[in-house]
């Protein structure tokens, strides 16, 4: 073969599409400096911002595994939202019989035992799931109109469950003593518990991309969800990596339904169900598929929520759906739209 | 006649006939084969829902669109009423006006969100409805100077839809001829001719090529029809229809609140009773509506015997209590999506042949 | 059968409400360039993709090696030694070269002195090694199509029109690599409308039509005879130079 043939035919990616590509990035930092000028007062914008960012990686967290799913076997979760209370309620379980443990005084005790809860309420999760899949999901693979109603079906069983194993009645729970308080930081207040997640959420922004980008089995999802036949044309099972992909997806959003939960310090039956419509609009906004888009998405999300919430109260919830509205706009498959083969 | 008033739509099986017969002749009869104001009322909500779900089945059965807005656009329409109602009065002329506001009012959303979110995907329309119907959801309970908040809002009817209006002083079959009763059949005939008209929709050809590009949507856009154009007309259609379900009944309650309109456990009804019944056929909407609203009344107190019996068994007796029964339900509509997606009426419509 | 490595008898294939193959008899021989010709829409993509269960045959039976792979499972009838390159190449455009071809090999890391062949074969595997895929060329999308399904040694190698859209500088080092190819002991059955590149490789040729193979015999046959070829020419040949 002549070396002419071989010659770098590299497209030159032009500045402008290039600044295109990063313009959903600076999205966050766009929207955090108009909430500082609409909100003025910087204190009042540095706690918003951390509880908004706070917010916003819990429900990456929890969104995570849904858009994963969807983008490498077209399967949208809509009982997505079980997952979360479930292990909302599994992780308060598990703290109220370590009471001792969380009320004293011990910072390692008190982290032993959220950690401990968040590992039983992810591995329940994580088995929940894969009952799930096998039960609910595989049947319908390939059918939207009876996925949507199937998993819909499979939340509001699992909902009842919920009121069968732990009662009626929502649960409180007070956090741990170490994770209680605020830092000073100048004249603003700034919760320890929404630092660490914060510090959660981005350590498993993180990870997740490692996963996704130096690992083999990162390497077949993102291969997969770009053209799934060809990954088994290459002798690979895409049910079985499927399999992984969901439920480390709902032991997420499970991790998700504890931190929330430790947020709100009360829980109920259908709080996945709320959320949910929150983790939908962080999903669309980020492109179906997509786990950097879902990952601003989320953000963007939190931000707003929580500069409305302050500004506006009243229009909290709608400002996020004003924002989708935008979004789809602007990019009608969301802000990172993902490659399909077909 | 008959075959031109159900628009060519017969049943198709005997069982059925005779089952959609006699769920005729109940809710015509209700006040005097049931007579008492729990049955009254369930039978003007078996009604109301009968177009409701049928109305949604024109979406999901017909079109497979599905949508989470449903109880948004029922709510629109019982909001509209209820506030022209309150504002202006309880006149006929407001119960007018309230009524076609809404009904337009629905109407322009679901072209709104229809042009916006049906070209993309069925799953992505099925977000966004449910993202929007949740936001509605919380805004109308927000917007309390306006909407009442989850108090919701009291209000008067037109004097002969009073209870204490006599239409005549004599009682007809022990039963009192007075403003509830005219009431009742108000609703009733209502739902009559609105489910009528959405026989004829369906059976129409605009409904056959809704069925074709639910079916195929590639092969129908290839074929020349416009694939986005039918979906979001048939998207429009069922929100007005909905809309004019939610002015039923807030007419019938003379109370519209979040709860009896907007809240996502009626979004969750609704399908569970248009799968139940079954997708794809009005009739499904009948029966499913009928069987759903009676187990919700009825089904309950059943369990609470079943609860009792089994009271010394732990779980068992748990599983079974009253409060459970959306548990069973949602059993149910799993198995159904899987095993007979053509829910009851399609098992019947099969059974015959 | 036994000289057949690949065999499909009565071979039918729906697709949704359309009925694609209508009994496709094709007997592959183990070595050599086995061309399938038609014209657009007879079959073959089909067959391939049925072949590599893609599809799944609703009559007939597929035969590779002795063994009946009719049933199984795309990933199985991978492993069995079947390789595949689309014909929309399938390439992982988010994944770099080095990553496509490291899922590729399958079975463990990458030979070294398989890949030094391999870049051998397609320089611009070795030169774009840390590229992400997405931005190669069309015709190095192509060579990639094909690396990856030679990275570790297979039986068989089922390539739909590896020279659909290239430039001609690049149909003919596509023409020489598979010629090379050819030389190993790797059996390739080939799609392919540019009836010179067809001619030039293979052995054994098969023209289908309608869902059906309407000739099969030596490509010397066909070539050597113009009666034959005007006869196939409306069907199979219309896209030749």
């Amino acid at each position: 073969m002549s070396e002419t043939l071989i010659k770098p035919r590299i497209e030159k990616i032009p500045l402008t599409d290039r600044l295109t590509q990063k313009l959903p990035i600076l999205l966050v930092p766009l929207l955090a400096t108009a909430g500082l000028v609409a909100i003025g007062s910087p204190s009042t914008w540095l706690t918003l911002t951390v509880a908004g960012l706070a917010m916003g990686m819990m429900i990456f967290i929890m969104a995570s595994g849904l858009t994963v799913v969807f983008g490498l076997m077209d399967v949208i979760n809509f009982g997505h939202g079980a997952f979360v209370t479930v292990g909302a309620f599994i992780g308060f379980s598990v703290l109220s019989w370590l009471a001792g443990w969380t009320a004293s005084p011990s910072v390692p005790l008190n982290l032993s035992a959220v950690v401990i809860a968040i590992l039983a309420a992810m591995l329940l999760t994580a088995l929940l799931g894969y009952a799930f899949e096998r039960v609910i999901i595989k049947p319908v693979y390939g059918q939207h109109l009876k996925q949507i109603l199937v998993t819909m079906g499979g939340l509001i069983v699992a909902q009842q469950m919920i009121h069968v194993v732990w009662g009626p009645d929502e649960m409180h729970l007070s956090r741990p003593e170490a994770l209680q308080g605020s830092f000073i930081l100048g004249e603003a207040a700034i919760e320890k518990y929404r630092l660490l997640a914060v510090g959660l959420g981005l350590a498993l922004f993180l990870s997740m991309r490692h996963v996704l980008k130096h690992t083999k089995i990162g390497l077949l999802v993102r291969a997969g969800v770009e053209n799934g036949e060809m990954v088994e044309a290459l002798g690979y099972r895409i049910s079985r990596l499927f399999l992984i992909v969901f439920m480390t997806g709902s032991a997420l959003a499970g991790l998700g339904g504890v931190m929330w939960g430790l947020y709100q310090e009360t829980i109920t039956a259908h709080m996945g169900a709320d959320i949910m419509v929150l983790v939908f609009i962080v999903v669309i906004i980020g492109g179906l598929g997509s786990i950097e888009g879902c990952f601003i998405g989320a953000l963007l999300v939190g931000l707003l929520a929580n500069y409305t919430a302050f500004l506006a109260p009243k229009v909290a919830l709608i400002s996020t759906i004003g924002l989708m509205v935008v979004i789809l706009m602007w990019r009608p498959q969301g802000l990172y739209p993902v490659v399909k083969a077909k | 006649m008959l075959t031109r008033l159900l628009s060519g739509d017969m049943p198709r099986s005997g069982l059925l006939t005779v089952l959609l017969l006699g769920i005729l002749v109940s809710l015509a009869f209700a006040p005097f084969l049931f007579p008492g104001t729990k049955s009254l009322e369930t039978a003007a909500k078996i009604c109301i829902f009968i177009v409701l779900v049928a109305s949604y089945d024109l979406l999901l059965g017909y079109a497979g669109i599905v949508s989470f807005a449903h109880t948004m656009f029922f709510g629109i329409g019982a909001y509209g009423t209820a506030l022209a109602l309150s504002t202006t009065g309880p006149t006929y002329s407001s119960m007018i006006w309230g009524t076609a506001a809404g009904a337009i009012v629905a109407g322009i959303f679901a072209l709104a969100i229809g042009l916006f979110s049906l070209r993309v995907k069925a799953i992505f329309f099925a977000m966004v409805t449910l993202a929007v119907a949740s936001a509605f959801a919380v805004l109308m309970s927000q917007l309390s100077w306006l909407t009442g908040g989850e108090d919701g809002l009291n209000y008067g009817v037109p004097r002969e839809f009073k209870p204490a209006f006599k239409l005549i002083d004599e009682k007809i079959l022990d039963v009192r001829i007075n403003g509830k009763l005219l009431l009742y059949y108000f609703v009733f005939f209502a739902s009559a001719a609105l489910f009528l008209i959405m026989l004829r929709i369906v059976n129409s050809p605009f409904g056959r090529t809704l069925k074709a590009v639910r079916d195929n949507a590639f092969r129908a856009e290839a074929i020349g029809y416009k694939v986005v154009w039918y979906r979001t007309t048939a998207t429009v259609l069922s929100a007005v229809m909905a809309a004019l379900a939610g002015s039923l009944l807030a007419i019938w309650l003379r109370y519209t609140g979040p709860a009896t309109t907007l809240s996502m456990e009626i979004m969750i009804d609704i399908l569970l009773m248009v799968v139940i019944g079954g997708m794809g056929t009005l009739y499904g909407a009948v029966v499913g509506a009928t069987i759903f609203i009676l187990a919700q009344t009825y089904l309950q107190n059943l369990m609470g015997l079943a609860e009792t019996a089994t009271s010394s068994i732990p779980i068992v007796s748990t599983l079974v209590a009253p409060e459970r029964w959306l548990l069973w339900l949602g059993v149910l509509f799993i198995l159904s999506v899987y095993f007979f997606p053509s829910g009851i009426v399609g098992r019947l419509r099969e059974g015959r042949a | 059968m036994a000289d057949h490595l690949l065999s499909l008898s009565g071979l039918h294939t729906h697709i949704g409400p359309y009925h694609i193959l209508q009994g496709v008899d094709l007997a592959v021989p183990e070595g050599g360039v086995t061309v399938l010709l038609g014209r657009n829409g007879a079959g073959k993509t089909t067959t391939l993709r049925t072949i590599m269960g893609h599809w799944t045959a609703s009559q007939g039976e597929i035969h590779f090696a002795n063994h009946n792979i009719t049933k199984l499972d795309t990933p199985s009838i991978s492993r069995r030694g079947i390789a595949f390159v689309p014909e929309d190449m399938a390439i992982f455009t988010d994944l770099t070269v080095a990553e496509n071809m490291s899922l590729a090999a399958a079975n463990g890391p990458i030979d070294a002195k398989r890949l030094a062949w391999v870049t051998d074969l397609f320089p611009p595997i070795g030169s774009f090694w840390n590229s992400s895929a997405g931005t190669l060329s069309g015709g190095q999308k192509q060579m990639l199509s094909v690396a990856r399904a030679i990275i570790e040694p297979r039986r068989l190698i089922l390539i739909d029109e590896p020279t659909k859209g290239l430039a001609p500088a690049i149909i003919k080092a596509m023409t020489d690599a598979l010629r090379e190819l050819k030389e190993t002991d790797t059996t390739i059955l080939l799609v392919e409308q540019n009836f010179a590149m067809a001619s030039s490789l293979g052995d054994t040729v098969a023209v289908m039509d309608d869902g059906r193979i309407v000739f099969a015999g030596a490509m010397s046959e066909l070539t050597g005879n113009p009666t034959l070829q005007e006869k196939l020419m409306g069907l199979s040949l219309e896209v030749h130079q």
